[in-house]
């Protein structure tokens, strides 16, 4: 606040020194000159914030209410009354086995790809932390899964992990493991998608875990090494407490994004096309769910309904993770 | 340091490092790592394997690791089955616009959250962060009901719309035009008379460039890789590069030299921007990431 008060005085005091030319004679251009820099050192900052307001309401306030006020109506995409019905959606949706399934997928892909996904992140970071030789070909490396379109990455690891002639399960011969139905094992087909999840994102967020380990003051390390400290002291009672802001912001981030994945189950389906996610729906994810109900179906009150459980379920899952990380990294962490 | 901290270096142990957790890199490390960088290629470089093969080649299962010569005849019949050529000017077209807004206004509003003062400033740039969790995918629905209402439902506009600027690019310029404009340069410039938006593009804008760069880059390969909406609000005769490549594996068995090779051509130019500036792109990661 004070900084933009006294750089206006400044700006208007000096202004009428500096600008001589305009001071002679119009003493009223020069207070309607005042009042218009004053307007634009106030309001300009509103106008600059504006546009990402008004996009925001927009394309994420008005849809999110919106669903709501949707989700409470039998609304087909093809017929054209909706119906009023109140919370019906959501009951036949609470007794809806195969929504259940779709969350129970969701929440096992979850847990299957963030958590080593964040392990390695910290894992890589912890390793590109050293004096490497050749370091920015590895940081480079590390972000070339990022770059790949998440189709492509579909139809890739689709083909990889195909249980006749995909290269995974050859591999697996190799070593005498019989081959695995990934695409018909419910909890197999779930670490394959996983397994694009976790590929996709580890290098990413090891690269922005990095930044903020660089950040570290290296006097630090150096106390604790005198102190006598090995290095999993150093990384436990140092590192992790210095990372927690990003180690906050990326479990977040990788929460939201995890509990939405939608892309990799649909191009995972054996059968191009499909929105059921194999088929006995054995990874069909909640969003893969709602986009069938919508767009196949043409129920749109009914995946509205399904957009805003999954909306609960992400700021659950969302505030749970907050409170680990925080208690994890934590310096007062219980011994 | 004095001379006091001298003797300090004598009370460490040999060949280690403390700057790091690990000390010096060993074996170790470098095989990790050199693991870790064949492991992102191999994906990619299976696409061109199989794209570069005919389709008998999908019917082994552990196939030779070297390409075969077959990769332009299957990137000519990916032409010849979905449109292509316009999928790829779509996905251009759509990507230079959300780009150039997102970086533009994405600067504005950071360099208003970094370097002017309003009222409720901070808590306004607490609610754009708090947008960040709001899950956009599941405002498709009454979004598609929005874009038919306004009869851009199958356009190219209504892809572009939602994503003219982001709390991503926001929060990215704030971050980095808190250090990267001086403060004194902005009062310099007010008290030569300059306007708010003179000096935003004569001072700002030419001092966001660095950054502006990354975002530019994240943010054309995000337009560049999306599909849900896309898949939702577009007509299958006019798709972007991703839907076509969606449709290139349509029908009951997949050619899988066809399909592969239609992902190999539409991560060729990614892959050549991001080849051409990984380092650049790297380095800006590790300045402007969060960092507390």
């Amino acid at each position: 606040m004070t900084v933009g008060t006294s750089g206006s005085t400044d700006s208007e005091g000096r202004g009428a020194d500096g600008d001589p030319a305009a001071s002679p004679g119009g003493g009223g251009r020069q207070s309607l000159r005042d009042r218009l820099n004053r307007w634009d050192v106030r309001y300009s900052p509103y106008l600059y914030i504006a546009p990402f307001f008004v996009i925001f309401a927009i394309v994420g306030l008005f849809p999110l209410l919106y669903t709501s006020y949707v989700s409470l109506f039998d609304w087909s995409l093809v017929a054209d009354d909706p119906v009023f019905i109140g919370l019906d959606n959501y009951v036949a949706l609470m007794g809806d086995a195969r929504f259940w399934q779709a969350m129970v997928n969701t929440i096992s892909i979850f847990i299957l790809s963030t958590a080593p996904q964040l392990a390695m992140a910290l894992l890589f970071a912890v390793l590109l932390d050293a004096h490497l030789r050749a370091r920015t070909l590895f940081r480079v490396g590390l972000l070339l899964p990022y770059v790949a379109s998440l189709v492509a990455l579909g139809i890739i690891f689709g083909n990889l992990f195909n249980s006749e002639y995909g290269l995974i399960n050859g591999l697996l011969g190799l070593v005498g493991i019989d081959p695995i139905n990934w695409h018909s094992d419910r909890f197999a087909s779930h670490v394959a998608i996983a397994s694009m999840v976790n590929w996709r994102w580890a290098g990413y967020n090891a690269l922005i875990i990095l930044a903020a380990m660089q950040a570290i003051p290296r006097d630090l390390y150096e106390a604790a090494t005198v102190d006598g400290a090995g290095r999993w002291r150093r990384f436990v009672s140092v590192t992790l407490p210095m990372l927690r802001p990003t180690m906050i912001f990326v479990v977040i981030t990788a929460t939201v994004g995890g509990l939405q994945i939608f892309t990799e189950p649909k191009l995972f389906a054996v059968v191009p096309g499909s929105n059921n996610g194999g088929s006995t729906g054995q990874f069909q994810t909640v969003t893969l769910f709602m986009y069938q109900q919508g767009f196949e179906n043409f129920d749109l009150g009914y995946a509205s309904a399904t957009a805003w459980v999954l909306f609960l379920v992400i700021v659950i899952f969302a505030l749970i993770n907050f409170w680990l990380t925080r208690r994890i990294s934590s310096t007062e962490g219980p011994r | 340091m004095s001379v006091l901290s001298a003797p300090k270096p004598a009370r460490r142990r040999r060949g280690q490092d403390p700057g790091s957790i690990i000390g010096k890199p060993g074996f170790l490390t470098y095989g990790l790592l050199i693991a870790f960088i064949l492991g992102s290629a191999f994906p990619l470089y299976w696409s061109f394997l199989v794209a570069s093969r005919d389709s008998s080649f999908t019917a082994e299962q552990l196939p030779p690791m070297w390409p075969g010569g077959n990769f332009f005849a299957n990137a000519a019949r990916v032409f010849d089955t979905a449109p292509f050529w316009l999928a790829l000017g779509n996905s251009f077209l759509v990507g230079a616009i959300v780009t150039v807004s997102v970086v533009f206004f994405g600067t504005l509003a950071g360099y208003a959250f970094a370097k002017l003062q309003f009222r409720g400033n901070n808590a306004l740039f607490a609610f754009v962060i708090a947008t960040l969790l709001v899950p956009t995918q599941l405002g498709v629905i009454p979004m598609f009901m929005a874009m038919a209402e306004l009869e851009m439902a199958g356009e190219l506009v209504a892809v572009i719309l939602p994503n003219l600027v982001t709390a991503l690019g926001v929060f990215w310029m704030r971050q980095y035009l808190i250090a990267a404009v001086p403060t004194e340069l902005l009062e310099a410039a007010r008290v030569d008379g300059c306007s708010m938006i003179r000096t935003f593009w004569h001072v700002v804008l030419p001092a966001a460039r660095p950054a502006a760069a990354i975002l530019a880059l994240f943010t054309f390969m995000t337009s560049w890789n999306d599909f849900l909406w896309p898949l939702v609000v577009l007509d299958p005769s006019n798709p972007t590069i991703q839907l076509a490549l969606e449709q290139l594996q349509s029908g009951y068995s997949v050619d899988y030299s066809l399909v592969l090779a239609g992902t190999t051509l539409a991560t060729l130019p990614i892959l050549f921007i991001f080849i051409v500036l990984g380092k650049q792109i790297v380095s800006g990661i590790m300045q402007g990431a969060v960092k507390g």
